[in-house]
């Protein structure tokens, strides 16, 4: 009973099909400048998948051209904001002027739970040096200093952090110099990141800082083992609306044990202690696949690709977990648990497929979830026939067999890549050579995903770094039923009378993870693309302008 | 508790900024740059900062707010954004064609040194900006002020740009509404329209942040002031800014430049304050105040009378922006409330000696402070409680936390609407401002009260 979910494609008679997609590419691409068109053409790709699995090569990772409006950010952006943000206990210090800071500032619907009031959260906190005219000329060290004192003197937290913003790269300042001085002196651990805004050409960067980060500083600081089956780390979860708990919730049911998740609802403790997992999976990879890498070479844990959006994806990946751990009792108990849910989410699934049945989505953000929530649109026969990330990279189109391709350009070079060596103390192989081969043997896969082109359509539209005027063309042209983006884009969307779901934040929703989250974003999605609204657009006298009255009594 | 690190101990800060009151300047640039019709506001910067704003902008407003960037990457940080903003404005003017586009810088471009004039005027010498079209730019470091500086420089910039004078006056009278919302500059024009003057609002965001949903997309929406009235701006009969943080610069610049008389006056907020810019706008232009809008004064003074003893003697502490702060202590201080803690992120003596004349004379201590922020101001109130709390949305984590009655008020609000909606301006502003502290206040006292004295008439 429990796999009951098949993919359903209904092709809609005329409609999106009669469209011709390169004819499409080429209208999108009719305004720029021709230097302008020339690059953006590297970057929308009419999908084409041959034998051998191969896909079309997308330009991505690679700087928004001046004057674009944009749906991306910067690197601090994806230092501080998404990667650092959801951990409750590091007083997390902006060196900058404040906006970077004020902006990132509970705007992202991470969730985090604690024991009880005891416990630390900074996350409703906001720290800045809010540096001033003198800073920037005579250099804010001295400030940064100061603050970080007088964080410890009034917080007294386990680690604080310093983030740099654009300025404090261009003045000199050396956070990491002050970060060592602070941390000699507080005893407590204090760590910076050099995430300036301009580092790479997106969240991206940010997202690698912070990681490397994180694995410098703070993991394997704490060798205790916990007393716990099926250890894993979950990698590239953000708990955002609280998927993380779904997930959580799940796992528990399971019995498998977390023992830190990058980084939803984490702490501090968790990070140092996660190298004593037997598993890491990865849910965003973008975000974090090379910390499974360091993690399996510096530790020896083994590490899979795992997705928790959508029924089936989960049951999947559950699977795919109790497998790898090969223990009857906990493959029993993943079945068990698997059969308990599923019938709610396929009653749900099933109500609201018969409403959305053939309705068309275009799916354009962040770097996996335009892959991950297709899943979800398929279940309830839905189709995604454009999509696009906002920075990817591009494997996480072709898949991770194209990273030996990738050609680093100068926006990436900046980026530190941490040459990670084996930790002869640390390192324990979880399985032994056999074990691995067995499992590989039986089709299993490790440290392996796939890009997004292959699960879609031919001739479906891929775009990557979107742009406000393709998107206002799409619209036009496709007219889809739903859009999916972010805040920027949202209400440009919805004027055009187009429903739209936020899938970086999910507007006030969540969680769409795990089984509670599918029947939600089921019925959210039923919600926006039945909506009532849409037949109010025009007013009575719009739709009839004559004006001969007629009363009542005639 | 969310902010269960704040406590009552109050040890010294001089470097660590703990929940700030305030955000950085080209937020407000941008913000005022979108109150000019057929303009595109441009970050020039890495592009960060300007998806931050445009995002704090669209959640305040639930509202397309379209913005482009410069995109630094670091090679532009070492070697200056020229090429970027150059090939920037190309870009806009060939792809999203606006008529203008108005540049504000960030901290980036400003450390970097980039002289915006001289690249407008390259772009301009390249033939990147085409016939007809302009490109307006301000200078917004955020290691200065606030984002009502930045607010208040783009305004500036807007009125150098375009003001000219044919020696012929207009007739018209300059309004700046300062930092206020789309709604506030709607009521103050209908205000000073209904006096039977013809007002020059700028910037004018009314019918851009609050459009209507017609189910066609509009980049440049109907409203904003246009290019034609900010050229005039320099025949007009005078000029009236309202909030000396946000507005006062470009009503000297027109006053120096063109010699249109300005006076600088509190933002309209309740009673006292409104009373000046009606008699100001009266005596400036020679008219006489129509009775409807005495009606409208008479029935907030209704609601006051008919009210008092629910806003007697409560104790109010209060976060926001210098011009709207001083304003609104004056009003609650005419209804017999008690502002006792107030705080503004942005730095300024002025605020501080402006609420101490008006508070120095009263029975009890009151805390004020320029350049403050949250954590201060919760630390005030664990000190020394509140009846109401007076904030942007960023307060309810206080209110929650120490359970005080909360009125959403300032920037950014982003869990609430209607502020785009329904003004907190002039008389029919302040009828709303009493209503919902009121609402807050009267839901209290009914939560509260025990099912004996539990009432049906309040
Ligand atoms: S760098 Fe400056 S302009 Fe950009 S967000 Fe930060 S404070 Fe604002
Ligand atoms: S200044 Fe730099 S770090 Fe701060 S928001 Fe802007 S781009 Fe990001």
């Amino acid at each position: 009973m429990s796999d009951t979910i098949k993919d359903t494609k209904t092709i809609k008679p005329g409609g999106v099909d009669t469209l011709d997609p390169e004819k499409i590419k080429k209208e999108l691409l009719s305004r720029y400048p021709a230097k302008v068109a020339r690059k953006r053409s590297n970057q929308i790709m009419v999908n084409k998948k041959d034998d051998t699995g191969k896909t079309p090569v997308m330009g991505a990772n690679v700087r928004t051209v001046p004057g674009i409006i944009t749906q991306r950010g910067c690197s601090y952006a994806g230092c501080k904001g998404v990667i650092l943000g959801p951990t409750r206990d590091i007083v997390n210090i902006t060196h900058g002027p404040i906006g970077c800071g004020f902006y990132s500032w509970l705007t992202r619907r991470n969730q985090t739970r604690t024991a009880s009031d005891a416990d630390d959260n900074y996350m409703p906190y906001c720290f800045s040096t809010d540096m001033q005219d003198e800073d920037i000329v005579f250099g804010g060290e001295k400030k940064l200093k100061a603050a970080v004192q007088e964080a410890y003197d009034i917080f007294k937290p386990k680690a604080i952090s310093i983030f740099s913003t654009c300025p404090v790269g261009l003045i000199g300042d050396d956070v990491h110099a002050v970060a060592s001085e602070m941390k000699e002196k507080l005893g407590i651990n204090v760590f910076g990141f050099s995430c300036e805004g301009y580092k790479g050409v997106s969240q991206s960067a940010g997202h690698h800082i912070a990681n490397n980060g994180i694995f410098k500083n703070v993991v394997g600081k704490d060798d205790s083992i916990k007393e716990a089956d099926y250890k894993i780390n979950l990698l590239g979860e953000y708990n955002i609306g609280g998927d993380g708990f779904e997930i959580d919730r799940i796992l528990d049911d399971c019995g498998i044990s977390v023992v830190s998740t990058y980084s939803g609802n984490s702490t501090y403790d968790q990070f140092a202690n996660s190298h004593t997992a037997d598993l890491n999976t990865v849910m965003c990879h973008r975000s974090i696949n090379y910390v499974a890498d360091m993690m399996e070479i510096k530790y020896g844990i083994p590490w899979i690709k795992i997705n928790f959006i959508g029924g089936n994806s989960t049951a999947k990946s559950l699977r795919k977990i109790a497998e790898y751990f090969g223990e009857e009792a906990l493959i029993q108990r993943v079945e068990a648990v698997i059969e308990a849910e599923m019938p709610e989410v396929e009653r749900v699934r099933l109500a609201v497929k018969k409403r959305c049945e053939g309705k068309v989505a275009m799916i354009f953000v962040g770097g996996s979830r335009a892959h991950h929530y297709q899943d979800l649109f398929n279940e309830i026969g839905m189709r995604t026939i454009s999509a696009g990330y906002e920075f990817a990279h591009r494997d996480d189109y072709e898949g991770r067999r194209v990273i030996p391709d990738i050609k680093i350009d100068a926006d990436s070079r900046n980026i530190e890549e941490l040459k990670i060596e084996k930790d002869d103390d640390k390192y324990r192989a979880r399985k032994t050579d056999a074990e691995i081969a067995a499992l590989k043997a039986k089709g299993f896969e490790f440290k392996d995903y796939k890009g997004m082109s292959i699960d879609m359509e031919n001739d479906a539209l891929l775009i990557d770094d979107i742009s406000q005027y393709e998107t206002e063309q799409l619209l036009k042209l496709y007219k889809p039923d739903l859009y999916c983006a972010g805040i920027k884009e949202k209400y440009a969307i919805q004027k055009s009378g187009i429903p739209m779901k936020q899938l970086h934040s999910y507007d006030s929703g969540g969680p769409y993870a795990g089984f509670k989250g599918a029947v939600n974003f089921y019925k959210e999605i039923d919600r926006l693309v039945n909506s009532k609204v849409w037949d109010y657009l025009e007013a009575p006298w719009q739709t009839n302008p004559e004006l001969s009255a007629k009363y009542g009594w005639e | 508790m969310l902010l269960r690190h704040t406590n009552k101990e109050i040890k010294p800060r001089k470097a660590l900024t703990v929940n700030p009151a305030k955000t950085c300047q080209p937020i407000g640039a941008m913000y005022a740059s979108l109150g000019i019709h057929n303009c595109l506001p441009h970050s020039h910067g890495s592009q960060g900062c300007c998806a931050y704003h445009r995002s704090a902008l669209t959640r305040h407003f639930r509202e397309p707010v379209m913005a482009a960037t410069s995109s630094f990457t670091e090679g532009s940080s070492v070697f200056g954004g020229q090429a970027n903003l150059v090939q920037a404005i190309n870009t806009i003017f060939t792809t999203y064609e606006p008529d203008i586009i108005a540049v504000h810088t960030t901290c980036l471009s400003e450390t970097i040194g980039d002289d915006v004039n001289q690249i407008a005027i390259k772009a301009v010498k390249d033939g990147k900006v085409p016939e007809g079209k302009h490109v307006i730019h301000a200078s917004t470091p955020s290691y200065v002020g606030s984002h009502v500086t930045g607010f208040s420089n783009m305004t500036k910039a807007m009125a150098m740009y375009f003001s000219k004078s044919t020696g012929t006056p207009n007739g018209k009278f300059n309004i700046i509404p300062g930092y206020v919302e789309p709604s506030d500059m709607a009521e103050i024009k209908r205000l000073v329209k209904g006096m039977g003057i013809t007002p020059i609002l700028f910037p004018d965001t009314s019918n851009v942040l609050n459009g209507p949903m017609t189910g066609k997309y509009n980049m440049y929406p109907d409203g904003g002031v246009t290019a034609e009235e900010l050229t005039a701006t320099g025949d007009s009969i005078g000029t009236i800014a309202l909030g000396a943080t946000a507005s006062a610069d470009a009503a000297r610049a027109l006053d120096t430049r063109w010699k249109v008389p300005c006076q600088v006056q509190d933002l309209p907020i309740g009673l006292g304050a409104t009373d000046r810019f009606i008699d100001a706008l009266r005596k400036a232009a020679g008219v006489s105040v129509p009775d409807s809008i005495t009606g409208e004064r008479g029935q907030l003074l209704d609601i006051i009378t008919d009210m008092h003893q629910y806003f007697y003697g409560k104790k109010v502490a209060l976060a926001g922006d210098p011009d709207h702060l001083i304003p609104l202590v004056e009003f609650l201080l005419s209804i017999d409330m008690m502002p006792v803690h107030i705080v503004t992120g942005t730095p300024g003596k002025n605020f501080e000696k402006r609420i101490r004349e008006m508070t120095d004379h009263l029975p009890y201590p009151v805390n004020v402070k320029a350049g403050g922020d949250l954590f201060q101001l919760h630390q005030w109130i664990k000190n020394e409680p509140v009846d109401l709390l007076m904030a942007n949305t960023y307060g309810k984590y206080m209110a929650k936390d120490d359970d005080i009655p909360f009125v959403r008020m300032g920037f950014p609000i982003l869990d609430r609407v209607g502020h785009s909606y329904f003004p907190t301006v002039c008389y029919k502003g302040g009828i709303r401002l009493l209503e919902k502290i009121l609402d807050a206040l009267l839901d209290r006292l009914d939560r509260d009260a025990p099912e004996e004295s539990f009432e049906l008439v309040l």
